[in-house]
């Protein structure tokens, strides 16, 4: 019988997070950042099927990077404690601050957990108010930690090279396309400084949109609106980022 | 509703005990609701008033709810229970789309209001019925549609148009007199309007117009732009035009005698 090697605690921490970290940096990056009338979600996806944002409530999208089933399995409990809340109490007391927080114990407990593995997941929970000030972003790495962010924030492989960027560049009230345009910018950008051009139909693209009429403001913007907006350039396009009659509610359309 | 019995199973409306009661229990009742299909789309409508015995309990509530983007319930019957049940179906359809990405069609919820009628038997052989009517449009079929229940959740399509709550066999008559084929959004407004002016003249727990009170009925309209309830201003015009012809003809519009 082999007698078990000794393991100091900040090593086999160290470890997880390590494992962690090189899972979600497999994954491809995304975008959550402010713009005038909301919060975009931008993200290179090739699937049309499997999201990495989704609506989890009136306000409140949910964006992720990393491990499918195990986001997922995430996104299901964070809806359901939303839905659940505001069905007890009422649609204003769900909020983004609230949903983190039970997102941050999920992630810690099993991260810390040695019976599991730890999630190779890092998710961002975002919020949109009445006014750009009341917008709210927070970004959860996969130790349970919480970073509450400003203006932009990215996720997933090429995060800090692609965050670096954004604060150079992001400004608040951009319009739509600017912002859109500008995410893209980030996203394209190789790890070795080189530019790859992402065709629109392998972007992910969904808005808060406080001017929604509705009380969902989570919109997925896909096909035509997406191109024009891509193509649009600068602030012609304010009329761009107005509600689009063609599309549903908070609805998924597929 | 699956997750809530999972989670919550106290929070389900067909899942409490009841006290032992004698007599019938005294709660505010919902009475009439219309609704009518018209080419693009479906109206339903519903007056504003709730009863208690022969008390007026309220003169203002709200009987009209959007389920989700292209259905609407109207709830005759216990209006606390009705109130209740309408916001859990509105929970389990936007939870449904929401985690499955898709919505439900619309035979889906109407099975669904189904079965949570169902859940309330026991309540209504106390004498506290939700009777609720569902319409929408269907997108698959691209056309509105109307389905009303029993109390025991049966559930049953109709065609053209149809009513609940006590004035609705009024109510109906009229429809069936007024109904065509071709009408327009407006006129299929107008026509509900007429329905429920009809029923509140024969039933007194219908509430007719109120002029006085700015008080009209709730009209809404799906059609494939979605739910939309008509604002207190077009309602009050359509209430108003029909008020107006009433002043010189009390009985409404005639039909044609064959």
């Amino acid at each position: 019988m082999s007698t078990p090697f000794y393991v100091s605690p900040q090593q086999a921490m160290a470890d997880r997070a390590e494992y962690a970290r090189k899972g979600i940096a497999r994954g491809r990056s995304l975008v959550v950042m402010q713009y005038a009338d909301g919060i975009v979600f931008v993200g290179e996806n090739p699937s049309r099927a499997l999201h990495k944002f989704s609506e989890i409530y009136d306000r409140i999208g949910f964006a992720a990077a990393g491990k499918y089933n195990e986001y997922e399995n995430l996104r299901i409990g964070g809806v359901r404690y939303a839905d659940l809340r505001g069905y007890t109490y009422d649609r204003d007391d769900v909020t983004a601050r609230g949903l983190a927080n039970v997102y941050a114990q999920t992630l810690g407990t099993i991260f810390s957990s040695a019976a599991e593995k730890p999630y190779e997941v890092e998710l961002v929970v975002a919020e949109v108010g009445e006014t750009p000030e009341g917008d709210q972003i927070y970004r959860l790495p996969h130790d349970g930690s919480i970073v509450d962010e400003h203006g932009s924030v990215a996720v997933g492989g090429n995060a800090e090279q692609i965050s670096t960027f954004l604060d150079q560049r992001h400004r608040d009230g951009m319009s739509l396309a600017e912002a859109l345009k500008l995410a893209v910018q980030a996203l394209s950008r190789d790890t070795n400084g080189g530019e790859r051009e992402i065709p629109a139909e392998r972007l992910e693209v969904a808005v808060l949109d406080r001017t929604r009429p509705q009380k969902r403001k989570f919109k997925r913007i896909v096909g035509g609106q997406l191109s024009r907006l891509l193509a649009a350039n600068g602030a012609a396009t304010e009329a761009e980022s107005a509600e689009d009659p063609d599309e549903v509610s908070g609805s998924e359309k597929e | 509703m699956d997750f809530l019995s999972d989670h919550q199973p106290e929070l389900l409306p067909g899942k409490r005990t009841l006290p032992p009661v004698q007599g019938v229990i005294e709660a505010p009742h919902g009475t009439t609701i219309v609704a009518v299909t018209f080419p693009g789309g479906v109206v339903l409508a519903g007056d504003r008033r709730a009863t208690m015995g022969n008390v007026i309990a309220q003169r203002d509530i709200e009987k009209v709810f959007p389920a989700d983007e292209y259905s609407a319930v109207g709830i005759a019957g216990t209006a606390g229970l009705a109130v209740e049940m309408v916001k859990l179906f509105q929970l389990e359809l936007e939870h449904f789309e929401k985690v499955e990405g898709a919505q439900l069609s619309l035979e889906g919820k109407a099975n669904r209001l189904s079965t949570m009628i169902r859940s309330n038997l026991g309540m209504a052989m106390q004498g506290l019925a939700v009777v609720p009517l569902f319409a929408g449009y269907d997108l698959d079929r691209d056309k509105g549609r109307i389905f009303s229940y029993d109390v025991t959740g049966g559930r049953s399509e109709e065609h053209n148009f149809a009513a609940t709550g006590s004035g609705s066999v009024f109510a109906r008559g009229a429809m069936k007199k007024l109904f065509r084929d071709d009408l327009t959004e407006e006129e299929a407004a107008t026509l509900v309007v007429q329905a429920l002016y009809d029923a509140a003249d024969d039933d007194s727990a219908t509430g007719g117009p109120d002029v006085a009170r700015r008080i009209y009925p709730i009209i809404t309209v799906i059609t494939d732009d979605g739910f939309r309830r008509l604002t207190e201003q077009e309602a009050s015009e359509l209430s108003r035009a029909v008020l107006q012809r009433r002043l010189e003809e009390p009985d409404g519009p005639r039909a044609a005698l064959l």
